[in-house]
């Protein structure tokens, strides 16, 4: 007799080309060909993207991510909120990224013993047990190319031989006994800028998010805070575990002990009320003629309140309508590309001078005898600022407590193109 | 592991070449090196097989990588069982670990050989390290064989009283395992769930409500004395089992307190834009104006859950968001808008079921998103599902204000090459069209325009919008049919050419000059058309023939005949009712001279209206609410109860703060004697350790988080307070529980005396009382080093009325049951007549568990009586309360026993204890360091003055200035280890290591003291 049993049921790994290359099951094991439906709804979709999350088949529920081009696929037996799913999923898939590099494939073949023994640890009868990254990693120790090697000659193994008190302490996500001989303490605080911009070159929306990453290497258990010049800038907050409420709602001071090594302090949503600077424009000219199999494109960047700051790593890319058969392109700086079956065109900029304006022009040649594409392209844009957050946001100071040492801390401001569009 | 030679590439051949379904099917890329598939399959597994048999834990590493490496690629390696089940006891924490994952893949499949494996978990369950215990129950509970039910049932159990809330924690994550194995535990489960959610640790509140909703979420009750902790606790809790206890939560709500929402429905959804902005007024004074007042329970669970919308975990916001859509008054929900705009910004996936959820929200409550209007604004790069999600939501948000701005929008995504996508978008307009009359007009041109679109999809779905459209404007709008019928030609969609015939026939009338003609056309390509639009030819033939049958009597006649004898039968059936409908004929009879009211009456204009509508009868944030069909499992969220039941039912007694004076009190209990069974003591035990070990690590916790953190320390404080309030609750309980452990031991019995003999085997473990079965493995018991002749006063002879009694503790094992102490009296008549009929009378605790001496038939004047008793302290140095009892009288005594007379001696040699202390570390430590006193500094004398305050054995060592001394507690058999370091200047470091968190510094104190004293 079976009951319908809560929470993640299975997993398979599935790669873009279909197949199945590992599954892992928690409680009894369900037959992949519960798959099929997941394969059926992949051939439905038109993009990999497209695959529905959620796929309800007649006995179980698939919930199923999309990342590195694998589909990481749960199975679920019953009501289960499907977030929590999710979440856990995209934890999965960062864990893997952690510890191996990459999510690849064939990274995660190469290392299948420890992929198993990650899952084990962090589902137990699939209700998340273990997944903050510093618990597991003194479970399972991360394989690098040394210990391959010091493994192979010496036998001994990845995983860990102490066990892991990090669980049962009140600091969960940080390791006892730290230490470093040089104390160092980093954020980068990264804004992302997303914004739609129509033909006429007005700005129908836009917005800025950002996050603190930081990589905090001290020893002990140090205790920080950290202020910010203004931080009525941020509009909407979500904290790691570890940063105290109360303070931040008291005082807007971000109080915390922090994990050990990389981790993301902070995210935040700056308010929509305050109008959004963008640093770049777009000169476009791309028409088509009735009748012509010829289509002109032109294309000129610039900078534009950037705060002295240059623009660099820019990208352009643009889906051309299908009639499209090639472009004839004459880039001023970078290198372009137009791919003819996928029809996707992708322009490299580089850095942006402003005394020489970086263009594209050229012709684009078009399927003979078809009609006019009546859709003009939309142009994406990635770029980066450096030193400078977008919103203006800055740190005041950063302290510690709780330790005797002086540690070095260093605070980093980017800027960057987040799902940033120009409609032509 | 890839360097050697053992990654998964190299073996089980091309794994591209394994299809779904093959999965046993032997496959290899040796097949062409001579060897037969079959002989390659074999021959790999022969040598997996030696492998795991030889001694090297290498060799057998490596055969354990392999095979995991097939279990993952779905290949079955069931045969290796046997030679895999042996190695479960390895040393070799890696290949141990792989064994696991094996075991619990396999172990359904293999029930009789899993069995073997089974005593190495059991022993692992009484290890003194928590974290071993707390694996030993994961792995035990994962194997899924019905015979051990008992077993794991009985590992609960005793998991759940645990010391250790990690234990706790496993236990019931384990619960959960057992009853989707054996769903007629249920009401054991119920008891143990209903123990594990008073708990007060953290670690366990998520697991147990996950627990309980997977086992009894009927059992609303057991949630109520909890309800104000697990409030109060949330925000310490991972964020796993923030999300089940939010869920939870929701559901305990909607029973419990009153609908927040009465006066609400005053406000309707337009001024609700208005209200939105004064929001943080509202909610000042909002309590004042209205006569609802709300339960402060309820109000505590809203507070509390507030600050979790700032969680990085996505699952935990939308758990929120829910709560707050279900449960708060609806002024206050706007509070949950930001968070879940933000969440857009997350992962595709997350913003698929984020945005379903606005979905339905936004058709009840515009005015929550439409300030966040524009973060719904499509972007080409969005999957499908999302863009139409969005656009349903811009849908809905639409209103007489923001239409343009939402139209100049959708004349964008039109034209979007995504054609589905566009199609979706001339939906949208539709519906705008529908739901704000001042923009129908704009909105029809705009679609008017649209059918001159080269793509046909675009144009179909605008011929079908429009149809809908003109059927609820029923005014002027002969133009756009006219429009419509030119492009009648060039449209090939079926739906659309069906969509304009049926126009043509509904407004015949308007188009008298035109409809005929389209007519014409259809009859010259009937036979070559699609189903449906032979159908609306049909359609358009009859309300033609009814209206104008001067020019269309004979193309009617014709289309019906062409339909006669179509090869679907739908359009024959058609065809045929249409005919006896309108050709008038002497059977027809009554129904034709109804006809032309019947084809051309008057049509209800279609609704256009969201697929989100009525989504909002699941719970926000479900499965089923995604998938929109009701999920095996959903809980239906209950309607607000009218009167809202007792709200006393949530207080927690308040009790008095002194810890210790519940086992001490004068509340001795003046009723009927309990039964004294075997159980009792053990459950009372666990409890009282479990006590101590949160007190100490909660001071622990606060050390470590001092210096800040407002937050935990009231968390802290209250759990604090809350602990001081559940301690009174063991009493009670120990009535319920010995009566069901005593039933497993039964039942354990007779589930081994049916299974195979194979069994019997281990079965002996199992039945081994367990304190003494793990400490056996590792130390013996010996004699005491030396008995200390002090004996105390029990009972004076002025209050005893003549009678006169001593204690003193022998420290021999005792012999009536190993778990206890004991005690020798001597009583003494001193008195003038005989005493008779001396017993024991009441004890306190009443589960106080006491070998008593037999009653003493009379005791002449002047004589004495040594008689033993058998005293379980359960490892404190809580008194023993009893009534020593004479014919006449009853005296109440105790007896307080010094925290070193609770130990047994153990010898073991220099090297386990060294082992066992390396277990012992961190909190389970106590030191000190003190100024010996100038006599103690050598051996004899420090042996002595050890041995004088506890109960412990010596162990050999090697240097001559440390000493070490080795116990176990009486009780539980947990082990005590006591090493005395001296140093130069008479100084030494006292170290006692034991699990026993209370009992080592009580020990430490009396060392302190004895050893420091001249």
């Amino acid at each position: 007799m079976q009951f319908p049993a809560k929470m993640i049921h299975s997993l398979f790994l599935v790669n873009s080309s279909g197949d199945i290359f590992l599954e892992k099951h928690w409680k009894s094991v369900v037959s992949r060909s519960v798959c099929d439906y997941f394969f059926e709804a992949q051939e439905r979709a038109s993009e990999p993207e497209n695959v529905p999350p959620v796929i309800p088949t007649p006995h179980h529920y698939l919930i199923s991510v999309l990342r590195h081009r694998i589909y990481f696929v749960a199975v679920i037996q019953s009501e289960v909120p499907p977030l929590f799913v999710i979440e856990f999923l995209h934890r999965v898939v960062d864990t893997f990224q952690d510890y191996f590099g990459v999510c690849t494939e064939a990274a995660i073949k190469d290392n299948v013993v420890v992929v198993y023994e990650l899952l084990e640890e962090m589902l137990d009868n699939g209700f998340p047990l273990a997944t903050e990254s510093n618990i597991l990693k003194e479970l399972i120790k991360p394989p690098t190319i040394l210990r391959t090697v010091v493994n192979t000659i010496t036998g001994s193994t990845n995983v860990g031989e102490q066990l892991p008190t990090g669980q049962l302490s009140v600091v969960p996500w940080r390791r006892t006994g730290v230490k470093y001989t040089n104390n160092e303490a980093y954020f980068d605080v990264v804004e992302e800028i997303d914004a739609i911009i129509d033909k006429s070159g007005s700005t129908i929306t836009a917005e800025i998010q950002g996050v603190i990453d930081a990589c905090v290497k001290l020893t002990g258990m140090p205790d920080l805070t950290l202020s910010f010049m203004n931080p009525r800038l941020l509009d909407d907050v979500s904290f790691h575990p570890c940063v105290r409420f109360k303070r931040w709602e008291a005082e807007r001071i971000l109080s915390f002990i922090p994990p050990d090594g990389n981790f993301r302090l902070l995210s935040y949503h700056v308010s929509c009320q305050n109008l959004v600077a963008i640093p770049v424009y777009v000169k476009h000219n791309i028409t088509f003629r009735e009748g012509s199999s010829q289509g002109r494109f032109e294309l000129t960047l610039g900078p534009k309140q950037t705060m002295g700051k240059g623009l660099e790593a820019v990208l352009i890319s643009s889906q051309l309508p299908r009639g499209v058969l090639n472009t004839n392109l004459n880039p001023s700086q970078g290198t372009y590309n137009f791919d003819p079956v996928t029809k996707l065109l992708s322009w490299d900029v580089g850095k942006i001078n402003p005394q020489k304006l970086p263009s594209l022009k050229g012709s684009m040649s078009l399927q003979a005898g078809a009609s006019k594409p009546d859709e003009n392209p939309t142009i994406n844009i990635q770029f980066k600022i450096q030193q400078s957050a977008l919103s203006g946001l800055k740190v005041n100071r950063l302290d510690m407590y709780g330790e005797k040492y002086k540690p070095f801390k260093g605070i980093k401001y980017m800027t960057k193109a987040g799902k940033f569009q120009v409609r032509t | 592991m890839s360097t050697n030679n053992l990654s998964y590439n190299d073996q089980g051949g091309s794994d591209s070449a394994v299809e779904v379904g093959q999965e046993t099917t032997p496959t290899s890329s040796n097949a062409g090196a001579g060897f037969g598939l079959f002989s390659t399959n074999f021959k790999k597994n022969d040598d997996l097989k030696e492998m795991l048999e030889s001694n090297k834990d290498s060799l057998k590493l490596d055969a354990m990588k392999r095979i995991i490496a097939l279990i993952a690629k779905g290949k079955n390696a069931s045969e290796l069982f046997p030679a895999v089940v042996k190695n479960v006891a390895s040393k070799n924490i890696e290949l141990k670990k792989l064994v696991y994952v094996y075991l619990v893949r396999y172990a359904e499949e293999q029930q009789d050989l899993a069995l073997l494996s089974i005593s190495t978990f059991q022993r692992a369950l009484k290890d003194p390290n928590q974290l071993i215990r707390a694996s030993a129950l994961r792995v035990l509970s994962s194997i899924r064989v019905p015979i051990i039910v008992p077993i794991m049932m009985l590992a609960i159990k005793e998991a759940a009283s645990d010391m250790s809330p990690y234990v706790r924690k496993t236990s019931a994550h384990a619960i959960q395992k057992l009853y989707s194995l054996d769903p007629d535990q249920k009401e054991h489960l119920i008891e143990v769930i209903d123990k594990l959610l008073k708990d007060k640790s953290t670690l366990v509140a998520g697991s147990v409500v996950m627990a309980f909703e997977e086992v009894c979420p009927d059992r609303i009750d057991l949630i109520h004395k909890n309800y104000r902790k697990l409030c109060n606790l949330l925000v310490d809790v991972e964020e796993w089992g923030q999300v089940v206890i939010i869920t939870m939560l929701t559901r305990y709500a909607r029973t419990q307190f009153t609908s927040p929402w009465k006066e609400d429905g005053l406000f309707d959804e337009n001024s609700e834009t208005a209200f939105y902005e004064s929001d943080e007024k509202k909610t000042k004074n909002g309590d004042e104006k209205k006569s609802y007042m709300m339960d402060p329970d309820h109000r505590l669970l809203l507070r509390n859950t507030k600050p979790l919308l700032q969680s990085r975990n996505t699952a935990v916001v939308v758990s929120v968001a829910q709560l707050y859509w279900h449960l708060a008054p609806k002024h206050e929900v706007g509070v949950i808008t930001k968070s879940l705009v933000r969440l857009l910004r997350s992962h595709r996936e997350v913003q698929y079921v984020v945005l379903q959820n606005i979905a339905t929200m936004s058709i009840q409550r515009k005015g929550m998103f439409e300030p966040y209007m524009k973060s719904f604004y499509v972007r080409s790069t969005d999957a499908t599902h999302i863009k139409s999600l969005k656009l349903e939501i811009l849908t809905s948000l639409a209103n007489e204000a923001n239409i343009s701005t939402i139209l100049r929008e959708f004349q964008t995504y039109v034209k979007s090459q995504d054609k589905q996508f566009a199609a979706g978008t001339i939906q949208a307009i539709g519906r705008c069209a529908t739901n704000i009359s001042e923009v129908t007009d704009t909105c029809l041109q705009g679609l008017v325009l649209l059918l001159s679109n080269r793509d046909e999809t675009v144009v179909a779905e605008s011929v079908v919008v429009i149809k809908k459209l003109l059927q609820t404007q029923p005014t002027q709008h002969s133009d756009i049919i006219k429009h419509m019928a030119k492009l009648f030609d060039n449209i090939a969609v079926p739906m659309a050419r069906a969509s304009i015939l049926w126009l043509m026939g509904e407004y015949c009338e308007r188009v008298p000059q035109i409809a005929p003609d389209v007519l014409r056309k259809m009859a010259k390509s009937f036979t070559s058309e699609e189903d449906i639009v032979k159908l609306q030819t049909v359609n358009l033939a009859a309300k033609l023939y009814l209206t104008n049958s001067k020019q269309t009597k004979l193309l009617t006649q014709y289309i019906l005949n062409l339909g006669k004898y179509d090869q679907n039968y739908d359009i024959r059936d058609r065809t045929r009712f249409i005919r006896q409908l309108i050709v008038p004929n002497e059977k027809s009879g009554a129904l034709g001279k109804y006809a032309r009211r019947i084809l051309l009456a008057p049509k209800p204009a279609p609704v256009l209206e969201s697929t989100y509508k009525d989504r909002d009868r699941y719970q926000l944030g479900t499965l089923s609410h995604t998938i929109n069909t009701k999920a095996s499992g959903y809980l239906e969220l209950s309607d607000w109860p009218a009167v809202a039941p007792d709200q006393s039912v949530r207080n927690v007694e308040v009790i008095e703060p002194v810890r210790r004076s519940i086992f001490t009190s004068t509340a001795r209990s003046r009723s009927s004697p309990r039964p004294y069974t075997k159980g009792g003591h053990d459950q009372f035990r666990h409890f009282n350790t479990a006590e101590s070990d949160e007190e100490k690590s909660s001071s622990q916790s606060s050390e470590e988080s001092d210096k800040s953190s407002s937050q935990s320390e009231k968390s802290s404080s209250e759990s604090d307070s809350e602990q001081k309030k559940t301690t009174k609750k063991p009493p009670q309980k120990k009535t319920v529980k010995p009566t069901a452990k005593d039933r497993y031991y039964n039942e354990l019995f007779n589930t081994y005396s049916c299974v195979p003999v194979s069994l019997s085997l281990f079965s002996l473990c199992i039945l081994t009382p367990c304190p003494l079965s793990c400490a056996a493995l590792l130390l013996q018991v010996s004699g005491p080093a030396f008995v200390p002749e002090k004996s105390h006063d029990l009972l004076h002879r002025m209050t005893g009325k003549g009678l006169s009694a001593q204690y003193q503790f022998p420290r021999q094992p005792c012999l009536y049951q190993p778990t206890m102490v004991s005690v020798q009296i001597s009583l003494t008549n001193t008195t003038d007549h005989p005493l008779e009929q001396i017993h024991i009378g009441d004890r306190d605790p009443t589960g106080l568990d006491m070998h008593c001496f037999n009653a003493i038939e009379c005791l002449l004047p002047e004589a004495s009586v040594t008689v033993s008793l058998g005293v379980d302290f359960n490892d404190s140095t809580q008194a023993a309360n009893f009534q020593l009892c004479t014919k006449e009288d009853q005296f109440s005594v105790s007896i307080q026993p010094a925290v070193g007379e609770l130990f047994l001696p153990a010898t073991m040699t220099e090297q386990d204890f060294r082992k066992e202390q390396g277990k012992l570390l961190g909190m389970n430590e106590s030191s000190a360091t003190i100024t010996m006193a100038a006599e103690n500094t050598t051996r004899q004398p420090i042996s002595r003055q050890v041995a004088t305050v506890a109960n412990l054995g010596v162990v050999p060592s090697g240097q001559d200035n440390i000493h070490r001394f080795a116990g176990k507690t009486a009780s539980s058999g947990a082990l005590v280890l006591v090493t005395v370091e001296l140093r130069e200047l008479s100084a030494a470091l006292i170290t006692i290591n034991t699990e026993k968190s209370v009992m080592g510094p009580m020990l430490l104190r009396d060392l302190k003291r004895a050893l420091a004293r001249a």
